[in-house]
């Protein structure tokens, strides 16, 4: 993403001395044009990326949500680099809320990167730019011979030199520089991008300072909970309120009648579900109240059939229509039938994964403070703006009169794209005419989660007598109703190995689900990985040939295009680049000695590699299995191609490590339903991996002379079918059904 | 009632039923936000303090139950990042979210007080009651064998 014509810079004085650099984007730039008296100079300060005070004190704003991905430190550190300071000088804040200012403000899809590479560095090389212009008129001499380091302007033929803070008055009231003729430095001279830098809230974290959501403390603020239905959407017929009021601390006890909205499809963030608020002094006493809570609830008001709901109907229903063609065509060309009846060998094998839950550390919380109808809240939210619109909608107050603070945030995930919690706390705190935090309980977050949705796939492939592929086809069985998928349960039509075989077929049918799904950290691809990725190794055993080669082969095919593949290209969007695929899977294959292994009895290898949220990455898995099928994962190897610079390089492999744990994870756990319920609730029923489960972890980048993008993501699917294949070479079993305890392994 | 509870070497008065859970008190009564909240069954280990040199879940432990006791919170450990632990976990860069590590440094500190060179075994063992969601464990062996050899014995009479 270049700096263009959606964006520009504005500069002004800091009240009591210095400068402060703000960058706009377009939204901005059209709020001005339309018509603020004076052309606009709005008040900066808070709104800039860049301080400089006179004492030379720089404060970076870092501008989106930091869930552990490490962005409220990388981000600044782009700024800083291009405006020449040392990062011990440099002060990071975070920013609130303010779109129109700082651009898109979320945390998802691995898109931190990719977005503010480009612009960041800009802001800081405009300030950079800035400092040289004050300097060499006040020295008068031309600003081609001065340069910068450390925070200070040099003149090495005069051999003076001025700190930045000994320049920001006069950079203040400087023109703001053309961004077209910024100058961007030669990486080879990065001194802050590309070294490992510690987080910068490390400090205050490690001596338990308030930090997250759960710490925000207002003064008068009281506490509550939330009683949902363990049925979604159900309704409260009845309750015992006037005893809870009565018990200690509490404030209040009442029902919100709350809004759903319904359809055929739900949505991951549909509203306000009914349920009960119990406001109290201190979160323990609300709680404690919560436990005497007795409620008769009306678990059809949602939906008629939702109590019949069961993870065992769905597994029926998926059988029944795997065995009829898919309901809706994604895509098909060639001539599927006549190949498969052709084909010297057909492999056909059915794939299924399960629900699962985030179960992010720290639970769902917002703080809510109403003022003179204008409405303040802290969140952990990884999308605040979605917040704010959803806030707006279901309290019908103006998106102008809410006010968003980012907290730093307990694991994300892709929970907190949705924004439930923040509709509950400023629902509520209305209500309770007081400040309030609603913090959920570890069980309100296992049974109200949006979930990763459970699959169904229905694989079948034809070899000739050459081993090569020459038809392929795929039924995904999913939520939803008709084309329409629920939120993260569909499937692209150009998912692999779509356009690399000559005959191909990609559809889904879709059953009813009255439940929310939504994004999980690499939506779509951590399951589809699974499938796409295992049943390419058994199609390449049945062959009898190394699955390194015969996806290599394909990535080398000359593509059928897809019109779908042609509209990208033409709106000069993502286009799969096979070729960065291959690459990373040859590394990591010569990293990890995949051409020489050796599958002794009970310890395997297994490949698997895959492309998504704009990052190429491959992985191998070595695993043990004991005669008792208990699994032991003693090694990852792991490679990503995410560009040509990787910008911290702690942070960049903090994620492919906790990608690879979680990826790990994946394969441990699944969150079931009976009678519309979810049954796991709290940790002890849900097993995250411990420490013991961790491998040994080869981490490496393939460097590429492409962008930089993020890291959240594409690091996660690969382990998950490379574990599967690694059991298979370990053990001769195919696991085709996740959790993997369905196939008898458990955990040594 | 009021109790008397001595935390990170201060002697505290607080009022508060005796079955109400050491950790709502830390964070709501005495304003200590180090310990986490994370499921309320001792599960997690976010909650983890060290009471008379053991890692306890404060989650699941009444504060009645503690009165009397030398309470060691995250605040206790230093309040600067001096603690070998805690230099350990800034020099490694362990937290990603960071939500867990206030629990894991506190087991961490536990084990090296008693164990002052611990093993992959031992750690892993130690260290099993504690969640980390974003997968963090491989950082958090390396600081402990870090920060090993380096602590003096303090949490404990």
């Amino acid at each position: 993403m270049a700096l263009n014509r959606r964006h520009f810079l504005q500069l002004s004085a800091l009240a009591g001395g210095g400068l402060a650099l703000s960058l706009y984007d377009q939204p901005f730039a059209r709020a001005l044009a339309g018509g603020q008296p004076d052309g606009g100079r709005p008040a900066l300060s808070p709104r800039a990326f860049i301080h400089i005070d006179r004492t030379g004190k720089v404060t970076i704003q870092a501008k989106n949500p930091e869930v552990g991905q490490g962005v409220r430190t990388m981000l600044p550190m782009l700024i800083a680099e291009e405006l020449d300071v040392e990062w011990s000088q440099v002060h990071v804040e975070q920013a609130s809320l303010d779109e129109d200012a700082y651009g898109a403000q979320f945390a998802g899809g691995s898109m931190s990167t990719p977005l503010n590479w480009e612009p960041l560095r800009r802001v800081g090389a405009a300030g950079r730019q800035l400092m040289i212009t004050a300097a060499a008129h006040r020295w008068g001499v031309p600003p081609q011979e001065c340069s910068t380091a450390a925070g200070r302007v040099l003149h090495a033929a005069s051999q003076r030199s001025l700190d930045y803070g000994e320049l920001a008055d006069d950079a203040a009231a400087l023109p703001v520089p053309d961004s077209a003729s910024l100058q961007m430095k030669d990486p080879k001279n990065y001194k802050i991008i590309g070294k490992f830098t510690s987080g910068v809230d490390n400090p205050a974290l490690l001596t338990g300072k308030p930090l997250f959501g759960i710490d925000v403390a207002l003064p008068g603020m009281l506490h509550a909970v939330y009683q949902k239905c363990p049925v979604f959407a159900g309704k409260v017929k009845s309750a015992n309120l006037d005893q809870i009021k009565a018990m200690p601390g509490v404030r209040h006890a009442f029902i919100v009648e709350g809004s759903v909205r319904g359809g055929p499809v739900v949505d991951s963030d549909p509203g306000l579900e009914p349920g009960i608020a119990i406001v109290a002094d201190t979160w323990w006493q609300a709680q404690a109240a919560r436990k005497a809570l007795k409620v008769d609830w009306d678990t059809a008001a949602g939906s008629p059939t939702a109590a019949a709901q069961s993870s065992q109907g769905f597994d029926n229903n998926a059988a029944q229509l795997l065995k009829q063609p898919p309901i809706h065509t994604l895509r098909t060309y060639g001539d599927v039938d006549a190949a498969f009846k052709s084909a010297s060998k057909v492999v056909e094998a059915t794939y299924a994964y399960p629900f699962l839950a985030h179960g992010a550390l720290e639970p769902q919380n917002t703080t809510a403070r109403f003022d003179n109808g204008k409405l303040e809240l802290w969140t952990t939210s990884q999308a605040p703006g979605g917040g704010r619109r959803l806030v707006a909608r279901e309290l019908g107050i103006a998106e102008g009169d809410i006010t968003i603070h980012m907290t730093r945030t307990g694991g994300g995930f892709g929970r907190r794209l949705m924004n439930d919690y923040m509709v509950e706390a400023a629902w509520i705190a209305r209500e309770a005419k007081a400040p309030v935090q609603v913090l959920w309980s570890r069980e309100d977050d296992f049974l109200h989660d949006a979930y990763r949705p459970a699959g169904w796939h229905g694989m079948k492939a034809g070899l000739d007598a050459q081993g090569k592929v020459v038809a392929w086809r795929q039924h995904l069985v999913t939520f939803g109703q008709g084309e329409r998928t629920a939120p993260s349960a569909g499937i692209g039509a150009d998912e692999f190995p779509s356009g690399r075989v000559p005959n191909y077929f990609i559809g889904h049918s879709a059953m009813p689900l009255w439940l929310r799904t939504g994004p999980m950290r690499a939506p779509g691809a951590n399951a589809i990985a699974f499938v796409g990725q295992s049943f390419l190794d058994e199609v390449a055993h049945a062959a009898g040939r190394d699955p390194l080669d015969l996806q290599l082969e394909l990535l080398a095919a000359t593509p059928v295009q897809s019109p779908d593949d042609q509209a990208r290209r033409n709106r000069g969007g993502y286009v799969f680049r096979p070729e960065r695929l291959a690459g990373v899977l040859q590394q990591v294959a010569e990293e990890s000695g995949w051409r020489n292994r050796k599958n002794a009895t009970g310890t395997g290898m297994g490949i698997a590699a895959y492309a998504c949220h704009l990052g190429y990455c491959a992985e191998v898995v070595q695993v043990t299995v004991d005669a008792a099928n208990g699994i032991r994962v003693n090694k990852v190897w792991a490679v990503a191609d995410v560009g040509h610079q990787i910008i911290n390089p702690s942070g960049a492999r903090a994620q492919v490590e906790g990608a690879i744990v979680e990826g790990i994870g994946h394969t441990m756990l699944e969150a079931t339903m009976t009678g519309g319920q979810m049954v796991q609730t709290n940790y002890p029923q849900y097993r995250l991996p411990r420490m013991r489960q961790t491998p040994e972890m080869h981490i490496s980048w393939r460097i590429t002379p492409n962008p930089p993008t993020g890291l959240g993501e594409p690091a996660l699917p690969p382990v998950i079918p490379a574990l599967c294949n690694a059991i298979f070479a370990a053990t001769g079993k195919r696991v085709r059904t996740l959790p993997l305890a369905k196939s008898g392994f458990s955990w040594t | 009632m009021s109790l008397k509870l001595t935390v990170n070497n201060q002697t505290m008065q607080v009022d508060a039923a005796p079955d109400t859970p050491l950790l709502w008190v830390l964070r709501e009564h005495l304003d200590l936000k180090g310990a986490k909240f994370g499921c309320g069954v001792g599960s997690c280990g976010a909650c983890t303090v060290i009471v008379d040199g053991r890692a306890i879940r404060s989650c699941i432990t009444h504060v009645g139950d503690v009165a009397g006791s030398k309470i060691t919170t995250l605040e206790g450990l230093s309040a600067d990042g001096t603690h070998p632990v805690q230099k350990a976990w800034d020099e490694i860069d362990v937290p990603q979210c960071g939500y867990c590590q206030g629990g894991q440094m506190m087991s961490a500190a536990a084990l090296l007080e008693h164990t002052p060179k611990p093993t992959d075994a031992q750690i892993d063992t130690a260290m099993n009651g504690n969640l980390c969601r974003c997968g963090t464990y491989a950082r958090i062996r390396e600081a402990i064998h870090r920060a090993a050899g380096q602590m003096t014995p303090a949490l404990r009479d």
